[in-house]
């Protein structure tokens, strides 16, 4: 049992309050979200940990979190044992970390850079990082990872805009391999392609889980992915954890009745209900 | 050496030169700005004498018609003389350099100011954002000839008197530019906000780079395309701002005539007859102004998708 990352107690709050001449003025009082309401949970080594819910139901707070983009309000995230908000790092122990955490984004088309040659896009982690010598040693890696996400290395020369969805995923996927990352949060990686595609980028991302031991952090609300990609599931609600199960439990029996809802609500191939137009 | 022939063979098949090509006001005033930018430039080559130059000026030749001989020393001249027997074409083509220099450099200043302050504003947020964006509000509230001016008479209250005329240059590049800086801060700030949030920005977030990394090689190849678009508007601006100032007497010294100088000394002499002092550098200054105004609208129209 070794737990590569665990949350504990995880709470964040936003401050949606008006401007404070606003509050002033009309007498508003301040207004707070609790985006994210003490969740704990842990992901084993090598593992897929996926949090599904409702779109507002924190689940990308807490991806945000997970990667160090956003702080969070109490409690915290130990990775490999090492807590990554803890202020008292040093620069150079941050970068260790910041090293091993990567993540794949939601939507294809906004997270590639529209101006940067996919070479730059996948060398930049490289360079950031230090991990190549030279432009030689830079141009091979980086063939290498477009090899390792099935593109070619006559890839790196063209801009984002020349591929597809699916492919722009699988050089997200690349960029986030490049500074050889343990972990990888991908925040809904899938939801914007067609569903052959889909198909194929989780397939993907099951080999490079297999290959490189990476320990998956899955935010999704399609609970078809779900069961293909997921060790464990966590059902959020309004923030907070409402169900923790293994994959085959949690869709065969839910305990809660939010997650039979879910699973109720998620569209199947085949419908009884007539079609209509 | 492939790769320029591919850029020069995309160019030449691009929607860019078919959209040119077809609007014939866009081709004159394209070809108006570059001959004006080409006399500017080679203004010693070009130029039949130098205005410049005291000692070859003769005050016999003041004041002689375009086209005719002047009636005591027999020379002709293609556009007239003025008063202090300057020949008008060369000093409309010295004057040209001197305000294409100027518009060019000020709106250089307004840019690279209103681009940075735009990217802070727009990637910080919070009251560094309203910080900057409140002193544009201000700012727009003035006629920006009137900031130029006060920017102009504050530099020359602080300069020693040798100083003026040698700086009145720089110190009139600066009061333009700084006072044209708004729309470019404006537009970059709108579009910031937008590139900011998308998820290429998280990913440079993610593996660490600085907020000035982030600024000045994810963000800013995003929003420079409307600043190219106000650029050249604003050189149409800066251009027209330069001649108002310099018409007003607080601008290009006489001895660096631009042309609103020249079109100040023409004003002089316009009722008393002698027009072609006034009318050639003011027909000059209308030709560059439009056609490089007429360039940025044509700009801002291919350059907005919505409007295609």
């Amino acid at each position: 049992m070794s737990d590569f990352i665990r949350v504990e107690q995880l709470s964040r709050r936003f401050d949606l309050s008006e401007p404070w001449l606003v509050r002033m003025i009309y007498r508003k009082p301040r207004r707070f979200l609790d985006a994210v309401d003490n969740v704990s949970f842990a992901i084993e080594r090598g593992k897929t940990y996926a949090l599904v819910g409702e779109s507002g139901s924190g689940k990308s707070t807490i991806a945000r979190i997970a990667v160090g983009l956003l702080g969070p309000s109490s409690g915290r995230i130990l990775i490999d044992g090492h807590n990554l908000h803890d202020r008292g790092l040093s620069e150079a122990e941050h970068r260790r970390i910041r090293q091993r955490l990567q993540m794949v984004f939601q939507s294809p088309y906004a997270s590639l850079n529209p101006r940067w040659r996919v070479g730059n896009i996948l060398a930049e982690p490289l360079r950031t990082f230090s991990l190549v010598d030279g432009r030689q040693a830079e141009q091979k890696r980086v063939n290498e990872l477009l090899e390792q996400v099935g593109l070619s290395a006559s890839d790196a020369r063209r801009f984002p805009h020349e591929f597809s969805g699916g492919q722009r995923q699988r050089i997200s996927i690349a960029r986030a391999l490049a500074s050889r990352p343990d972990f990888i949060v991908c925040d809904e990686p899938t939801s914007a392609l067609d569903v052959s595609v889909q198909a194929q980028v989780l397939n993907l991302l099951k080999e490079l889980q297999r290959d490189l031991g990476l320990t998956y952090l899955f935010i999704t609300h399609d609970l078809a992915v779900v069961r293909v990609m997921a060790h464990t599931i966590g059902v959020l609600k309004s923030g907070q954890l409402v169900e923790e199960q293994d994959t085959a439990t949690l869709i065969e029996s839910p305990k809660s009745d939010y997650t039979k809802m879910l699973i109720r609500s998620a569209p199947r191939i085949r419908d009884d209900r007539p079609i209509i137009n | 050496m492939s790769a320029q022939k591919s850029l020069m063979g995309r160019f030449r098949e691009s929607d860019f030169l078919y959209d040119f090509k077809r609007s014939p006001v866009t081709v004159v005033s394209f070809v108006i700005v570059v001959m004006l930018i080409l006399l500017a430039v080679f203004a010693d080559l070009v130029a039949p004498t130098n205005p410049f130059d005291a000692g070859s000026l003769n005050l016999m030749n003041g004041f002689t018609p375009p086209m005719q001989p002047n009636a005591f020393t027999g020379e002709t001249f293609y556009l007239g003389t003025d008063d202090q027997g300057r020949d008008l074409l060369s000093a409309i083509i010295f004057g040209l350099r001197v305000s294409l220099f100027v518009g060019l450099t000020a709106v250089i200043l307004a840019m690279v100011l209103g681009v940075s302050l735009g990217l802070i504003a727009g990637y910080r947020g919070g009251w560094v954002d309203s910080l900057i964006m409140r002193a544009a509000d201000i700012q727009v509230t003035f006629p920006s000839i009137l900031i130029a001016m006060l920017i102009f008479g504050i530099a020359r209250g602080l300069l020693p008197p040798h100083m003026r005329d040698e700086l009145a240059i720089t110190v009139l590049i600066i009061a333009i530019g700084l006072s044209e800086w708004v729309p470019f801060a404006r537009t970059v700030r709108g579009t910031t906000m937008v590139e900011k949030e998308k998820e290429y920005v998280q990913a440079a977030r993610l593996i660490g780079l600085g907020s000035g990394q982030i600024m000045l090689r994810h963000i800013l190849p995003n929003v420079l395309s409307p600043v190219l678009v106000i650029a050249t508007i604003t050189l149409a601006l800066a251009i027209i701002a330069e001649a108002t100032l310099s018409f007003l007497g607080v601008g290009a010294p006489p001895t660096e005539p631009s042309l609103g100088t020249l079109i100040r000394i023409g004003q002089d002499f316009l009722f008393s007859g002698e027009w072609w002092i006034l009318l050639f550098p003011a027909a000059t200054l209308l030709a560059l102004a439009l056609s490089v105004n007429l360039l940025g609208d044509w700009l801002r129209d291919i350059l907005n998708p919505r409007l295609k």
